[in-house]
């Protein structure tokens, strides 16, 4: 060990791009025992942590990787799970560089620690060996409805129900998880994984009901006064695709990332036709965007079978919002980047299918008094690119139909819900966290979110009467 | 998991199942539907709610078997289950009392138009009501049509029974013989409510139409289900399914409506011959 160069860290094993784009396996393999101990070596237990500081939900980083350390895999994930209900999960998709690994002292001169990794590695050998449920509290005789089983949701459920609440989840698509099972694929987050951190979350005591909408078949006025519970938490989560509403973006085969990602990830339509759900791409894929959800889809595109998949992005490689190891993946898999390029036209065939992009090309202007540099388009510089499918992953509005349909409920302009510092909405006994406030965001923060409103909600059920 | 309590085949290739599932059947409105999965590989299909009953807590489905999903689903028996059913989706029909209201059926389309009928009829509307097939033996709920309208018209393509022609020639006749509408409600295939809404237009009488695009999540979601109402890109399963039928651009419907045509095609051919089971 004392040979190994402490600043660089230990490289994790991954599919090679020929192979993988050729299939829908996890890219990314993870650390064998003695890669993981090698890595944790490299930690300097420092007294004041920078990484606990740049982690949303603040798990004690230098805890877990001194039991990791001394072989004690069992109580590092425990320590993990102090925190974090779903380490499989974060493990692979938090932005790890922006957050934990950002403010490393080792990153100063060479790699953070790879804390992700780590924790990953905890988590799948822990679902190895067998999971231990923590104790849970006494019934409280309190019932609390969670609207939409993501990881909002998921977080605020399993935390509620240790603390003897009685739960139950209302999830509006046949397959609970949120964006962990109908957006994110299954090459970057194995969709038995999600499975598995849902199974032990149900093992506490919850009860998830799928298929019910909420805002039809019951209102949240009715879940409080009809349906008998005490409390209610939105976790809806973001929905409603946006479009750039430019002429031709009807025509067939132009996707939005929500419709391409939910067909191929909750209905496995990779799979067709021995799972019903069809799916069409072309050989000329363009993908409009360029954060977590343009790459998801990019990636996809071509293990669909697309020869040539394109992102198109209005800024420069610099602002694009995906994380770093996304984009690294995305380039070796053979995506091409066609940066500073906005699409301001669709033309289709005689059958109304997508044939043509018209795009315009842009240059960042001075920046301006927000010192950000805006894309400006370059007059006369359209040209014309074939492509037989478009999938826009231009962002989401949050999910409207609870807003439209709880009389007093306080919604910012966005279409946000409106909350408090303690995740308090503005009717009594309602909470919300996680997307639908912040608008999109990441999957540790709406832990987070989900987290501290159960932490809320807790408060709020002890205090009151009944 | 949803229980089918009751089967029966309506015409060739039309078939009517009644489902367990109380909760919907308690919220259910007209104009609303629901989407399902048949089993675990199944593609999610929206089907409009035909009835309900909130006592015996079931609803009703009539389909028109067209490809897989829809002949997985007629495979099913009594006593078979229903893996997912999610419902009920959708606007309901905003029923009060217009005055004088056309409604127009065609083909499985009658079935979705039936509680509507219905409630325009409850809610003191005089109905009429023209419902039309390709041929006689094709021709469904006409007589629970009946039951709600003041006057009825059937027409068939092939003039086996009634009028000979479309629903749309046939609304046309009475508008020409001066029948008076404050209203038109139209559902049934993409082609047959353009017609009706062409046929309204120059009349300027208010039409509505109930759209059936192709859905995946069906709760505002995907964006599969988008559509051009007055210029305005809108999700049918949200902001519909009923729409000014006078603003829809029913070109745009029919084309997106047949996207995945060839994979449906092959997908149908693969079940056909048993390989899917
Ligand atoms: C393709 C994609 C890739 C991403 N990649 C990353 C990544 O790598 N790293 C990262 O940190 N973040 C990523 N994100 C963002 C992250 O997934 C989200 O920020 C996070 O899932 C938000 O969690 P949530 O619980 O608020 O909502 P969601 O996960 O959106 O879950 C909300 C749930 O509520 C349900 N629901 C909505 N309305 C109702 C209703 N009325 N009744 C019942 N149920 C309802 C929905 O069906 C859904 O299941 C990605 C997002 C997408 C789309
Ligand atoms: C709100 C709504 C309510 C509906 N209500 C009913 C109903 O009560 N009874 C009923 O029989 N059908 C109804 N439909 C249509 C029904 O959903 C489709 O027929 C079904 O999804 C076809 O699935 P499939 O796999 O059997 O056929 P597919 O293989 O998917 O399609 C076979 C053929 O049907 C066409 N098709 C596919 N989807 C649709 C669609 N959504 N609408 C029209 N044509 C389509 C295809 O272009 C193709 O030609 C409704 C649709 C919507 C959107
Ligand atoms: S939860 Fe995310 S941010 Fe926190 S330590 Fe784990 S990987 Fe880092
Ligand atoms: S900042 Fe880096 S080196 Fe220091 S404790 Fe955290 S992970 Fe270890
Ligand atoms: S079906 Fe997905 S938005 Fe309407």
């Amino acid at each position: 060990m004392s040979k190994r160069d402490r600043f660089k860290s230990v490289p994790m094993p991954k599919q090679p791009p020929h192979e993988r784009i050729r299939n829908f396996n996890e890219v990314a393999l993870g650390y064998t025992e003695e890669q993981a101990l090698m890595e944790a070596e490299r930690c300097l237990q420092c007294a004041e942590p920078q990484c606990v500081k740049g982690c949303p939900v603040e798990i004690d980083i230098p805890a877990f990787i001194k039991l990791l350390r001394e072989g004690k895999f069992r109580e590092a994930i425990m320590k993990i799970k102090e925190k974090n209900s779903l380490p499989a999960v974060c493990g692979r998709v938090c932005p790890q560089e922006d957050q934990c690994q950002k403010d490393c002292v080792l990153g100063k001169k060479g790699d953070p620690v790879q804390i992700g990794r780590l924790e990953r590695f905890l988590a799948d050998w822990e679902r190895e060996h067998g999971v231990e449920l923590p104790e849970k509290k006494p019934y409280t005789g309190k019932r609390v409805a969670v609207i939409g089983s993501g990881p909002a949701g998921l977080t605020l459920a399993g935390d509620l129900a240790k603390l003897g609440h009685e739960v139950v989840v209302f999830e509006a698509l046949h397959e609970p998880g949120g964006v962990l099972m109908y957006g994110i694929p299954e090459f970057r987050l194995p969709k038995s994984i999600v499975q598995a951190e849902i199974e032990y979350i149900k093992k506490l005591g919850i009860t998830i009901k799928t298929d019910t909408l909420i805002g039809r078949l019951y209102t949240i006025p009715e879940l409080l006064n009809e349906e008998g519970f005490d409390a209610v938490f939105i976790g809806t989560g973001a929905g409603p695709p946006i479009f750039m509403g430019i002429p031709g973006e009807n025509l067939s085969g132009i996707y939005s990332a929500n419709e391409f990602l939910i067909r191929v990830n909750l209905m496995r339509s990779y799979l067709f036709p021995k799972w019903d759900t069809p799916i069409k791409v072309g050989d000329k894929v363009a993908v409009i965007g360029a954060g977590n959800v343009a790459m998801d889809a990019a990636r996809c595109s071509l293990r669909l079978g697309a020869k040539e998949v394109h992102i198109v992005y209005r800024r420069s490689r610099a602002e694009m919002p995906a994380r770093k190891e996304e984009i690294e993946n995305a380039e070796e898999e053979g995506v091409l980047f066609d940066i500073l390029t906005l699409p301001v036209a669709y033309y289709g065939d005689e059958k109304g299918w997508v044939r043509k992009i018209e795009c315009i090309k842009m240059q960042l202007s001075e920046p301006d008094e927000t010192g950000r540099r805006r894309p400006v388009p370059i007059p006369g510089s359209n040209f014309m690119m074939d492509i037989d499918t478009v999938i826009v992953a231009i962002g989401r509005r949050p999910n409207p139909l609870i807003q439209q349909t709880t009389p007093g409920l306080k919604v910012n302009e966005d279409g946000t819900i409106v909350v408090d510092e303690n995740m308090r909405t503005s009717i009594e006994g309602v909470y919300a966290g996680g997307d639908i406030v912040t608008g999109e965001a990441t999957v540790i923060s709406a832990m987070g979110a989900g987290r501290k409103a159960a932490k809320s909600i807790h408060e709020y059920l002890m205090k009151r009467k009944k | 998991m949803y229980k089918i309590i009751e089967k029966r085949e309506l015409a060739p290739g039309i078939k009517l199942i009644k489902v367990l599932a109380p909760e919907i059947a308690k919220k259910a409105k007209a104009g609303q539907f629901v989407i399902l999965r048949v089993d675990k590989t199944g593609e999610r299909i929206p089907l409009t709610l035909a009835d309900w009953d909130q006592k015996e807590g079931t609803i009703t489905l009539v389909f028109l078997e067209v490809g897989v999903s829809t002949k997985k689903l007629g495979r099913l028996n009594k006593d078979d289950v229903i893996l997912n059913l999610l419902g009920p989706l959708g606007n309901p029909t905003e029923v009060k009392d217009y005055g004088s209201v056309c409604v127009v059926g065609g083909g499985v389309g009658i079935a979705a138009a039936y509680p509507i009928a219905r409630a325009l009829k409850e809610a003191g509307n005089k109905i009429v009501s023209i419902i039309g097939a390709r041929s006689a033996n094709l021709l469904i709920f006409e007589d629970e049509m009946k039951e709600y309208s003041d006057e009825i018209y059937i027409s068939t393509d092939d003039g086996t029974k009634g009028y000979k022609g479309f629903v749309s020639d046939l609304l046309k006749d009475l508008l020409v013989k001066g029948y008076k509408f404050d209203m038109v409600y139209a559902v049934g295939p993409a082609l047959m409510m353009r017609a009706v809404a062409d046929v309204t237009r120059p009349y300027k009488i208010k039409t509505i139409v109930s759209l059936n695009p192709i859905m995946v999540d069906g709760m505002g979601m995907c964006g599969a289900c988008r559509v051009i109402v007055g210029g305005k890109t809108r999700f049918t399963c949200v902001d519909g399914p009923e729409f000014d039928a006078h603003e829809v651009d029913f070109t745009e419907l029919v084309r997106r409506q047949r996207a995945f045509i060839e994979e449906e095609k092959k997908a149908l051919e693969i079940f056909e011959r048993g390989e899917l089971l």
